[in-house]
């Protein structure tokens, strides 16, 4: 799996998402930095992980990688096109650069159409974008695709409603591979799903990977879910990168204070491990009105002068990346 | 004689297509100073158990029990004025999502002197006073500006506090907490987890988690009952628990957490929860069930003795491996 050699699928480089939002009748309007300045890669095969509370970014940065939002700043490189504020893609350029990136989002039971029949459902990529194929063709390839994804040809005529939440997970996974795509972000996959669910979508999750050679952009709040399936993570705080490297450096060694109580904070399921918890005080700030320097520093227990007015830049340290003034 | 004691509570729901048995023969059993945590999958009754407890289920639910004593009253004899003086006041509830849990359209002290007013015989003042006192308690910083904030004024983890302090008014002997923390953030997570230890540790009252995180489990429970599909099929110390699991439905879910994983493919439940028209005759969990024969598909089984967890099994598990007929002691 530890191929450099594999095609870069995605390179962001100082990736920023904007949003204007009415600050009231008579006062300015604000702007919200919901991404700011975000740069990571993701190569063929791999599996990026993004990880933060909510209110962090991770969902805007998965909605800008499937072109839903287009960045305010920076530059997004999406398998060989560019994607920029001022450059933005011809429908031409969209319409073939959205197949190959697709999205599985997080609730089963909303993001499948109700009144849709299974085999609608998957068929409705190609109907949009293989306009040429006839219906019997549509029908073979969505049958394949289900038996592929663990389901039975037989599901092609059913209603969502007669499905499990673990077998509608699976029929979004069908209809996101329906193009063939190289990237497939999945925004919080299983965290709508039984514990014993979880599992068999992981699984799939893991054999489609090895056996397609995807590249998934992991959305997760989980953290022992990102530990078994990352293989590089990103930790988010207010719409910043805050660490950011290969998954075992960054569970073995954290080295932003936030990352480290954020493994803290998370329950183990082993009652005798003893517990050091680092206990963060307050809650997140409000994007609106960020803090001033460093976004995390309100709540930080290393926090000094330097941090509270100027935000540190994510740079190099030993064996991966930190924004972090006194990392641990 | 523990503090609270259920035997065989039964809640049956009237749908449309006939009764759908949600909660099916659970025994609960908690003692002062007690923390109590229930797991198991949705649909697995653990809500409903607690909400049967409680009465606040609606006139759909049939409600059984042989016993619901709550500190020497039964709640199934006893009447409904004596029934609503206990609940609230001796006992309690914090609820899964907080936002929605408090009342949109009045402010955090009326909410929380509702409480108060209905339970103690106190002056506006004194009321004023104590609520105060109980959003110090929780940890709201500015209690007294806080007292005229309304609900969406507030964040999710200020508001499960404004939930705790609301529960613990009237300095019950029981809080019941339904998947408290499922809604919030990690870091909200373990302050709210560490508040609940905090309360129980602090007043002695005894403390029943629902929950389906292992981690929230292992973390903060001192005994554990798992239910799956509306009965409860073992009952064990948490240490003893995530050592040696009694039940396969409990070994094959420890088994799946990521955490625990050993390979890269995890290992997995197949099939799903059996719903309401598709309940097996014999064990519930045997169509999933990797150890199961003949007998588990026929007849259900009976409760195993403490050493085995309680567990609800033909072939209780010891160290993963099932132990024969012969072995078991009925």
């Amino acid at each position: 799996m530890n191929d450099e050699n594999s095609p870069l699928l995605i390179k962001a480089s100082n990736l920023s998402r904007h949003y204007q939002v009415s600050g009231g009748l008579f006062k300015k309007d604000v702007s919200v930095k919901a991404l700011n300045n975000a740069s990571f890669e993701l190569r063929a095969g791999r599996t990026l992980a993004v990880v933060g509370e909510s209110g962090c970014g991770k969902s805007t940065l998965a909605r800008v990688v499937t072109m839903i939002e287009t960045p305010t700043e920076g530059a997004l490189n999406l398998d060989g096109h560019v994607i920029s504020g001022d450059n933005p893609l011809s429908d031409e350029q969209r319409a073939q650069l959205r197949a190959s990136v697709q999205i599985v989002f997080q609730d089963p039971f909303g993001s499948l159409n109700p009144r849709q029949s299974i085999g609608r459902i998957i068929e409705e990529p190609l109907l949009i974008n293989e306009p040429t194929l006839s219906a019997s063709e549509r029908e073979s390839r969505a049958r394949q695709m289900l038996s592929f994804t663990g389901l039975r040809s037989e599901h092609y005529e059913r209603y969502p409603h007669m499905f499990s939440g673990g077998q509608r997970q699976r029929i979004a996974v069908a209809r996101a591979l329906m193009l063939n795509p190289r990237i497939l972000v999945l925004d919080e996959p299983v965290s709508a799903l039984d514990l014993s669910i979880q599992s068999q979508i992981l699984n799939l999750l893991i054999e489609l990977q090895e056996r397609l050679g995807l590249a998934y952009l992991f959305i997760s709040h989980d953290l022992s879910v990102v530990k078994h399936m990352a293989d590089d993570v990103l930790v988010m705080y207010l719409g910043r990168i805050v660490e950011s490297g290969p998954a075992e450096q960054v569970f073995a060694n954290p080295r932003h204070p936030y990352t480290q109580a954020l493994l803290s904070a998370t329950p183990v399921a082993d009652p005798s491990r003893v517990q050091h918890r680092i206990r963060l005080e307050g809650e997140l700030p409000s994007p609106l009105n960020p803090p001033k320097g460093c976004a995390f520093n309100p709540r930080c227990w290393r926090a000094e002068d330097r941090c509270r007015s100027e935000a540190p830049e994510l740079a190099m340290l030993n064996t991966h990346k930190v924004a972090c003034y006194f990392p641990l | 004689m523990p503090l609270l004691d259920v035997r065989n509570l039964c809640v049956e729901f009237k749908t449309a297509d006939g009764l759908f048995k949600a909660v099916d023969g659970v025994d609960v059993q908690v003692d002062v100073g007690d923390v109590l945590a229930i797991v198991g999958e949705s649909g697995s009754g653990k809500s409903v158990s607690m909400l049967a407890v409680m009465g606040l289920l609606p006139w759909t639910a049939n409600v059984t029990a042989d016993a619901i004593v709550f500190d020497g009253v039964d709640f199934t004899t006893a009447g409904a004025k004596q029934r609503r003086s206990i609940i609230g006041r001796d006992v309690s509830m914090i609820f899964q999502e907080p936002m929605t849990s408090l009342n949109p359209c009045f402010t955090v002290g009326f909410q929380i002197g509702e409480a108060l007013k209905t339970h103690l015989a106190l002056s506006r003042s004194e009321r004023r006073k104590r609520s105060i006192e109980l959003l110090e308690q929780v940890g709201l910083p500015e209690p007294e500006r806080r007292l005229r904030a309304f609900p969406h004024q507030l964040s999710g983890g200020m508001s499960q506090r404004v939930m705790i302090a609301m529960a613990i008014a009237c300095k019950p002997k029981l809080l019941i907490a339904d998947e408290p923390t499922t809604a919030l953030d990690v870091t909200i997570q373990a302050q709210i987890l560490e508040l609940l230890l905090e309360l129980q540790n602090d007043t002695g009252m005894a403390l029943v988690l629902i929950t389906h995180d292992m981690g929230v489990v292992a973390e903060t429970a001192q005994r554990v009952s798992v239910q799956y599909a509306g009965q409860k099929v073992e009952e064990q110390c948490v240490q003893d628990l995530f050592v040696d699991a009694h039940h396969p439905y409990t070994h094959a879910l420890l088994a799946a957490l990521p955490e625990r994983a050993t390979t890269r493919t995890l290992p997995s439940i197949p099939g799903v929860v059996p719903g309401q028209f598709d309940r097996p005759q014999g064990c519930l969990f045997s169509p999933r069930c990797a150890f199961a024969d003949a007998q588990c598909q026929s007849a259900q089984p009976l409760v195993q003795s403490e050493s085995l967890g309680f567990a609800r099994c033909h072939y209780p598990l010891l160290d993963g491996k099932p132990l024969q007929a012969s072995e078991v002691r009925k």
